[in-house]
């Protein structure tokens, strides 16, 4: 893993969010909303709960097919980020050895349930985040967290990090590439380097920040940053909220599963 | 129209550190004239250029535009006249999208939204960059950066356009278009660069400085085929005028 693949790896995730497809043209509130609503939904299950959380992964494959954002990408973020799921959740098995349920005479304790469930409510969270990132631009997103009364200076400095984030990349990217050219590949002052290429970065940052300022002053900056309306509320945004809201309360207060498996016992018996 | 006067009296700027970058610089600019700005590498080009819209504000001397001196009392009414285009449009462009960066300077002189809304298609009709406007600026190729950044400027409809190197980025199609850009403007113009042929072609009149001092000034023709000033300046004959 090089720094040039993980700088195009940012851009392809920030590529994908300017696709048009229903999901990407959603009031960015709306998106937010409800995948906050579901994170609150997932996460209050009891520690045990695995069946109950199954019916919840139709929300994100519904936003990773209608959103037509490829799997393996989202896949490969999810794993990337997986070791620090499993670290909360690895003891458990050994803590709790209490058997709470023996399916097909195999004794299973308690612990290896909650890890279970909490590497479930991982996936689910965690790629319901990362769907919302990739099928919402991040204009949007500031904007629709700007609607929702968050403090505008956080809302313009998230803009800015936006920006700039390329830039600064970029800038980083060259540097590193003109060190590669000239250290064949010797190693043995790499620290002492790596902390002059920082340094240099931050006063190119300071004095990039500097001239930016001075481009904002020349265009009758004074102080307040006013952002450009891009959404309104539609029928499809309320009828996706409510819709989507509607089965997040069924899946959580009835066990879809349990329910389904009940009605084949009848049809099969 | 004394109103987009550009007047440069034995200004002086010393920067902080102590360098002097200016050094008693006059000059008098009329209303719609063209001016290019050249000179070596450090000659004071770009602390002039800065002098002009209250980046930086003279250590000495008087700048005025149109009859109004610059001081830090001005500089907010000069920067609405004078349009100043940087030289890395990394810097200007700060919005997240093509749109609200031009919209950015309408904005903040409280127009209408429709008033806006028309000054930024305008702004970008006019340098070709209507399909863009969706676009984050990261997205765009420095030659649409460059139309993108002088769009911000116009559509704050200033009187005077000032910029620094507007083609040291771009390959030759797009600086052509840039030149014929320039040339369909009819404001007063003042750019500063060592693309000699951009300002033969865009500017009649140049002037080159040195150790921040005017060292000539007039007609481009005339200036820009004197070979003596040029050698002494750094610079060299532009490549349309050199003989194979």
């Amino acid at each position: 893993m090089t720094f040039d693949t993980e700088f195009f790896n940012i851009g392809y995730l920030d590529s994908l969010s300017y696709k048009d497809t229903f999901i990407h043209n959603l009031d960015p509130r709306i998106k937010l909303i409800v995948s906050f609503i579901f994170v609150i939904c997932v996460v209050s299950f009891p520690k045990y709960e695995l069946s109950g959380l199954v019916p919840f992964f139709a929300y994100p494959v519904f936003l990773l097919a209608a959103g037509d954002i490829p799997a393996r990408i989202i896949a490969k973020k999810i794993i990337y980020i997986s070791p620090f799921a499993v670290f909360i959740g690895i003891f458990n098995p050994l803590l709790d050895t209490g058997v709470l349920i023996s399916p097909f005479g195999v004794p299973v304790s308690g612990g290896w349930l909650s890890f279970f469930s909490i590497l479930m409510k991982f996936v689910l969270t965690v790629s319901t985040a990362l769907l919302l990132i990739a099928s919402t631009s991040f204009p949007g997103l500031c904007e629709a967290l700007e609607k929702l009364k968050f403090p505008r200076v956080f809302v313009i400095q998230l803009l800015f990090l936006y920006r700039y984030l390329f830039v600064l990349l970029e800038e980083a990217l060259r540097m590193v590439r003109a060190r590669q050219a000239r250290s064949f590949g010797q190693r043995g002052k790499d620290i002492k380097t790596f902390v002059r290429l920082i340094s240099v970065l931050l006063v190119r940052t300071v004095e990039r920040a500097e001239r930016i300022y001075q481009a904002m002053l020349s265009r009758g900056f004074r102080g307040e940053i006013r952002l450009v309306k891009r959404y309104s509320l539609r029928v499809p945004d309320v009828l996706f909220a409510s819709s989507a809201i509607l089965l997040f309360f069924i899946f959580r207060k009835y066990t879809i599963v349990t329910m389904l498996g009940g009605i084949l016992e009848k049809v099969l018996g | 129209m004394s109103h987009h006067i550009v007047e440069f009296r034995d200004v002086k700027f010393r920067y902080p550190d102590g360098t002097s970058a200016l050094n008693g610089i006059s000059f008098r600019i009329i209303h719609g004239e063209s001016v290019g700005l050249a000179g070596a590498n450090g000659a004071g080009k770009t602390t002039l250029l800065m002098n002009l819209n209250g980046q930086l504000l003279p250590t000495g001397g008087v700048v005025s535009i149109g009859e109004v001196p610059l001081c830090g009392k001005t500089r907010q009414e000069i920067r609405k006249k004078v349009g100043l285009v940087f030289q890395r449009s990394d810097d200007q462009l700060f919005m997240p999208t093509v749109y609200e960066d031009v919209a950015f300077g309408p904005i903040n002189l409280g127009l209408s939204q429709e008033m806006i809304d028309e000054r930024v298609k305008d702004a970008l009709e006019t340098v070709g960059c209507l399909h863009l406007s969706q676009r984050p600026p990261h997205r765009l190729s420095e030659g649409q950066k460059t139309s993108v950044a002088i769009a911000t400027v116009m559509a704050m409809n200033p009187d005077i356009l000032v910029m620094d190197e507007p083609a040291s980025n771009l390959d030759p199609k797009s600086r052509r278009k840039l030149i014929n850009l320039l040339k369909g403007f009819r404001h007063t113009k003042i750019v500063a660069s060592h693309d000699l042929d951009l300002i033969l072609d865009v500017c009649e009149r140049c002037i080159i400085i040195r150790d921040g001092r005017v060292v000539a000034d007039g007609p481009t023709e005339e200036v820009l085929c004197n070979e003596s000033i040029l050698q002494e300046n750094n610079l060299e004959l532009p490549l349309s005028r050199q003989k194979r």
